[in-house]
């Protein structure tokens, strides 16, 4: 793709930056556009019916007299041919690039292709349509375009629109979960972003309007030729003059909102250890972080260490200190200090004689090993009060949260202290874990200034845990990801995983230079350009290109768990630890995309309870009721395995460590048990048939929906709070879920999930068509079994896929019932969308029965009733937690702990029904058995009867999916 | 710092004073023991004796003041740290005193001398618990939380974390540093539970060295060029388990040095003196 997409822009650029020379800033959209949206463009102008070609003569009157003549130029280009066989090639090109890296696009794609490959005719006159369009858009760009649909296209062709708005919708949604941001067609507005960098210069960049935050990142990095970027991040200054972070996985408009389109790049994660930085580049970089910490009062540190650090700075910076040219001044430009006295400089060049013969490399790492052993290093502050109104800060730091009141450290909570993080308007709670001698947990809460103040302590608290604490190559992005209903997740790698991408970094140390020259050196102007052009290349912008990101990203994810899942399992459970390898193995493949591996986090998610989740079916309640319960199944994902040789084997199985779970719930580590825990999926069958061609849009359509159900219920539940569990129990697991407030956040959020969603299938389609989507439609019995049989196999690397990519092929395959839910939906989309109903039991012979959540959250049932309906309680539990206080709920969790060692089975069924567009309605239920008992449990045996008597309980219902999650217990203790 | 740190326990210099004929009778005591006047001269007299002859440290041994009869424990009056050393305040107003002539012989070392001015304030050294890696502050009848903020900003590298004394008499009655990272600690229940707390406040892991006896757990570690981990411990007369404890320590040059009577007056053998690096340059 890139190599093509790469032509193509180039192709185009020329053009564009002509008329970027002429014309300016707004135009440059164009530009940016021109990579990848303007294969969008193309394929929709292509499809575009006989109107467009009318429109296009229309276009070009309108269009201001600069633009105009470029573009006129170009169309009488491309109507001499060259252009246009240019744009034909491009097209083919994306095409097939298209399939061939992503599998198969959506039947859509396809179609416009086959469309344009027609009407060879119609496409030119399409493609010039699309670039009259594009001139209108320059003209017409001032004019906020609101949605992706170029102006263009709703100009020519409304029908185009809907087929591609919703394809729009998934790529950039898609496309959030990656950094690019050209996805969206030209109509996008190029934006001069200015980047303060570390040594005080300045970065300018030309976005796109709507790019997402990462797509500035990349550029400053690439810029830096920084390659250990996860430990940085661009700030800005909101309205409150509060510097906030900006997230990679949003638009930078939104977040910003009115300020001002200046940043400032800066070390957000400190690493610990500075020394196990793999390039001096970095060091280097943190170093002038440091030393702006320093000159600013930020980091305080003794008149000795001021003099100490500034000496190093010096031999950095200058190398030996030169007796006869440099006089005591020659420091005078540089601040060691926030009051820096001629006594600190004369000690500062005292010492920096005794450096002679120290390279710059190795005065940093002096410099950096005196620095992080200052009590604030890498500790944000933010201030609060605490419960009887008294002065404190918040100082969020690698290994938890700090209180201070004034100077003085007067409490500590350790990360894996921490159950839970959430924020309700301005105020701040955290969960703590119940001590030893302890039965309940506690919570503290904190007030802050206001919400956005309690809202920033919380994120950066989420992220720093996640960064940090999810060290243990587990699941640390899993984690991050979360749930879709979660608006915020921290995106990027964790320390560990950075550490691991660290150790591949192959390539000669680059040549860098430092500050003093630097300033004078460097401009940075013109080039901005140039970056995003190849930014666009790489990033791909079009439809088909987005698809393929999100199955990259799919498989990215997937593999990046198996790392995650190999570490964790060495490191927690022996137990599955054979079994998981092998998926690993598989898994590990891929690579290091970060974003990848959200993807997956989300995907893995979804085997269990996430399921639910990802499939927009479940509402935010139930994102949090998933978390809660979640905090087993999250592991799962990663440990996602196969059982070879039992029945069980087509099903997928995910073994998480059962020990992070459980343990961090309920704290209990002693109970050493294997639970196993089988989640049954069965769609009810859609009332209303759908073609297949149909189906896929209206799947598309449904998950915005479900996004916006979810959304609604997320704010009607909690605007203003948000939770984060960060489940520390196994030193390598932790989850945590958020929940946010911010409706409007939300809605984004949520859309990005979605579309995350989504692309998945696409690429799996190709792979196995029979396979259909959990959430959107129903399968046949039948279906199920073959398709989980098949998904084993091929998936099993990429586990979480298959789900997705069921969708697809399924949804062809049969019609989609609406709602042919089973007699059973209750529920109509409540808040909780859960419901729970009598499940259709599945009885075994075991008599005990516990949820896994239950273990965690509720008493656990005894006896063999095999119904139980936990649900309910799951439910309850949840609401208490959306209230935000994390105060009241007590652990019910201990029950976890009752669960003895013989055999017990228990289920759980759930009920979701979802409303999705066109008024239809779908119902899953969901079944979670639980098996719980020692190792010499046959527990494959035990699978298989499940899933024979689910089937056998609903004929008229397809099983989806089929999670296996096996949970060892260890009894480990935090901290 | 990152040297200091690896010096922890390096000592150069210690600064000491003589017993006043006052501390028999008019010390501050919490119990109501009788003190010989004569047994306490004479564990001065040893203790002075190990840090100079035995030990090599450069001892400045300031003058008895009857008009402080505790003045012999001049570790509360001063808190040094690499070159700075803080003149505290004691919380005793009886003892505040003995600050001046403290100031005075460090100010003769070369040291930054910052004082406690804060008439709200109060700090006694016996409460500063120094690891090598942060500061711990107890909170107690004689040390309040605006004296451990200014030590936090006297000492600015560090974190200074407050840690209630539940029971005793300072902080440092029932713990100490046993060695690098090795915190000794009594086994009283609330010199566990001290412990405890300030484990939670910390982001380092402690070994912990576990006394029976509450006031066996103040020692004095010191890392010496030529002599490598040195230990000055309660002897097996005052507490017998507890000595049997600190000779497993089999890494350490221990040196068993009475503190009877002088712990008659809730004087510990960090108490009599103020140890300092001068070789910490910079």
């Amino acid at each position: 793709m890139t190599t093509e997409v790469g032509t193509e822009t180039d192709v185009k650029k020329e053009p564009e930056k002509v008329q970027e020379d002429q014309q300016q800033t707004d135009q440059p959209d164009q530009t940016s556009d021109g990579d990848a949206p303007a294969n969008t463009e193309e394929h929709q102008q292509g499809s575009q019916s006989a109107e467009a070609p009318t429109e296009q003569e229309e276009s070009p009157e309108p269009r201001s007299p600069t633009p105009a003549g470029e573009q006129k130029k170009e169309k009488g280009i491309s109507r001499f041919l060259p252009p246009w066989l240019k744009r034909q090639k491009s097209q083919s090109q994306e095409k097939e690039s298209e399939s061939a890296a992503a599998d198969v696009k959506d039947g859509e794609q396809e179609e416009k292709g086959t469309k344009e490959k027609s009407e060879d005719q119609p496409a030119e006159v399409k493609e010039v349509t699309g670039e009259k369009s594009k001139t209108e858009e320059v003209q017409v760009e001032e004019k906020d375009r609101e949605e992706q649909k170029s102006v263009g296209s709703a100009d020519t062709q409304p029908v185009r629109e809907e087929t591609e708005g919703e394809p729009d919708e998934n790529h950039k949604q898609q496309v959030n979960a990656r950094e690019t941001p050209s996805k969206l067609t030209k109509k996008m507005k190029m934006v001069v972003c200015h980047v303060t960098l570390l040594d005080g210069s300045q970065f300018t960049c030309d976005v796109e309007k709507r790019a997402k935050g990462q797509y500035l990142f990349f550029e400053v990095c690439k810029h830096l030729n920084l390659m250990e970027k996860d430990y940085f991040s661009l700030s800005f200054k909101d309205s409150a003059d509060q510097r906030c972070w900006l997230d990679p996985t949003k638009e930078i408009k939104r977040q910003i909102r009115n300020s001002q389109w200046q940043f400032a790049f800066s070390v957000k994660f400190y690493p610990p250890d500075p020394s196990l930085l793999t390039e001096d580049i970095t060091r280097y970089l943190l170093c002038l972080q440091l030393r702006q910490d320093i000159a600013s009062g930020r980091l305080p540190c003794s008149f000795v260490t001021h003099a100490l650090l500034g000496s190093y700075a010096l031999q950095a910076e200058l190398g030996d200190y030169d007796t006869e040219e440099q006089r005591v001044d020659y420091i005078a430009d540089f601040q060691f200090a926030p009051n820096q006295t001629k006594e600190l400089e004369e000690k500062v060049v005292e010492l920096h004689k005794s450096h002679r013969g120290m390279t710059p490399a190795q005065a940093d790492i002096q410099f950096l090993e005196n620095a992080k052993k200052l009590s604030m290093y890498g500790v944000d502050l933010h201030h609060a009060k605490d419960s009887d109104g008294v002065d404190i800060m918040l100082g969020v730091c690698a290994n938890g949260l700090l209180i201070y009141k004034d100077r003085l450290r007067i409490n500590r909570f350790a990360w894996p202290k921490i159950l839970k993080i959430s924020y309700k308007r301005s105020n701040f709670y955290i969960k703590i874990r119940p001590g030893e001698t302890e039965q309940f947990e506690s919570s503290v809460g904190f007030k802050l200034p206001n919400h956005r103040a309690a809202k920033r302590v919380w994120k950066v608290c989420v992220e720093h845990h996640t960064f940090f604490r999810l060290t243990s190559p587990e699941q640390p992005t899993k984690t991050k990801f979360l749930t879709l209903g979660s608006k915020f997740r921290y995106s990027g790698r964790t320390q560990a995983q950075t550490r691991q991408a660290s150790t591949l970094i192959d390539r000669p140390a680059p040549y860098f230079e430092r500050t003093s020259s630097k300033r004078i050196s460097r401009s940075l102007d013109g080039a901005p350009v140039v970056n995003v052009a190849g930014g666009d290349s790489m990033g791909v912008g079009e439809n088909g290109p987005t698809l393929e990101l999100n199955s990259d990203n799919k498989v990215v994810d997937v593999e990046k768990p198996s790392v995650d899942v190999d570490t964790s399992v060495s490191e927690q459970t022996a137990t599955h630890v054979a079994d998981s390898a092998v998926i690993k193995s598989k898994l590990r493949v891929q690579g290091e995309n970060i974003y990848v591996r959200h993807s997956n986090l989300m995907l893995e998610d979804l085997d269990k309870t996430q399921e639910d989740v990802l499939k927009h079916q479940a509402s935010i309640s139930e994102l949090k009721r998933s978390f809660m319960e979640a905090t087993p199944e999250p592991r799962p994902s990663q440990w996602e395995k196969r059982l070879t040789g039992s029945p069980a084997t087509t099903l997928r199985l995910q073994v998480s460590g059962s020990s992070e779970v459980i343990p961090d719930v309920n704290g209990q580590m002693e109970v050493v048990e294997v639970l196993e825990e089988t989640v049954v999926i069965e769609e009810v069958v859609k009332a209303r048939p759908k073609s297949p061609a149909p189906d896929v849009t209206t799947e598309s359509g449904t998950a915005p929906e479900v996004k916006e159900e979810q959304s609604l219920s997320s704010d009607s539940e909690s605007e203003d709070e948000a939770e984060y569990h960060g489940q520390t129990p196994s030193a390598s697991f932790c989850v945590q879920q958020i929940k946010e407030e911010p409706e409007e956040e939300e809605a984004e959020l949520n859309q990005q999930a979605l579309p995350l969603d989504a692309e998945p299938q696409p690429i799996r389609e190709p792979e196995s068509s029979a396979k259909e989507e959990e959430s959107s439609s129903a399968q046949p019995d039948e279906d199920i079994s073959t398709e989980e049989v098949s998904m084993t196999p091929d998936e099993a690397p990429n586990g979480h896929v298959l789900d997705t990519e069921d969708l697809p092929a399924t949804e062809g395959e049969e019609p989609h019932i609406v709602n042919g839910n089973v007699s059973r939906v209750e529920t109509e989309r409540l808040p909780q969308v859960i419901c729970c109903s009598e499940p259709p039991v599945v009885k075994t012979e075991m008599v005990t029965i516990s949820d896994t959540f239950a273990a965690q959250k509720t008493e656990i049932s005894t006896k063999e009733v095999p119904i139980v309906h936990t649900e309910t309680k799951t439910i309850t539990y949840e609401a208490a937690q959306l209230d935000g206080n994390g105060d009241g709920e007590p652990g019910v969790l201990m029950t976890a702990q009752t669960i003895t060692s013989e055999s017990l089975c228990t289920t759980t069924t759930t009920h979701i029904t979802k409303t999705l567009k066109g008024g239809l309605s779908e119902t899953r239920i969901e079944k979670r058995i639980v098996i719980t008992g020692d190792s010499d449990i046959d527990h494959d045996q035990a699978l298989a009867q499940a899933i024979k008597e689910a089937k056998e309980q609903h004929p008229d219902m397809s099983v989806t999916r089929v999670v296996v999650h096996k949970e060892t217990e260890l009894a480990e203790d935090e901290d | 710092m990152a040297e200091l740190l690896a010096g922890f326990g390096c000592y150069t210099h210690a600064v000491v004073r003589a017993v006043p004929r006052s501390l028999a009778t008019q010390a501050l005591r919490s119990g109501n023991l009788e003190v010989d006047p004569l047994k306490v001269q004479q564990e001065q007299e040893y203790y002075v004796s190990v840090l100079t002859q035995r030990l090599g440290l450069e001892v400045i041994e300031l003058p008895a003041d009857e008009t402080q009869p505790d003045c012999v424990f001049v570790e509360d009056a001063a808190v040094v740290c690499e070159n700075t050393a803080l003149i505290t305040r004691p919380g005793a107003e009886s003892r505040r005193g003995e600050a001046e002539a403290m100031k005075r012989a460090l100010t003769e070392l070369d040291l930054n001398i910052v004082e406690m001015t804060d008439e709200t304030a109060t700090l006694d050294g016996g409460d500063v618990l120094f690891t090598g890696r942060e500061f711990f502050v107890g909170l107690s009848k004689r040390t309040n939380q605006r004296g451990a903020e200014i030590l936090a900003d006297t000492f600015k590298d560090y974190s200074v974390s407050t840690v209630p004394v539940l029971q005793g008499f300072h902080l440092k009655s029932f713990c100490s540093m046993a060695g690098p990272d090795l915190i000794a600690i009594g086994s009283s229940e609330a010199a566990q539970k001290t412990l405890k707390i300030m484990q939670q406040m910390s982001d380092h892991k402690y070994d912990k060295l576990t006394l029976p006896d509450d006031l066996a757990a103040n020692c004095i570690y010191m890392n010496l060029p030529n002599k490598g981990h040195v230990l000055l411990h309660c002897t097996p007369e005052e507490f017998p388990e507890s000595a049997k404890v600190f000779e497993k320590l089999k890494d350490h040059m221990l040196i068993p040095v009475s503190n009877e009577e002088k712990g008659k007056v809730d004087g510990a053998l960090t108490c009599c003196s103020v140890l300092i690096n001068k070789k910490s340059k910079i």
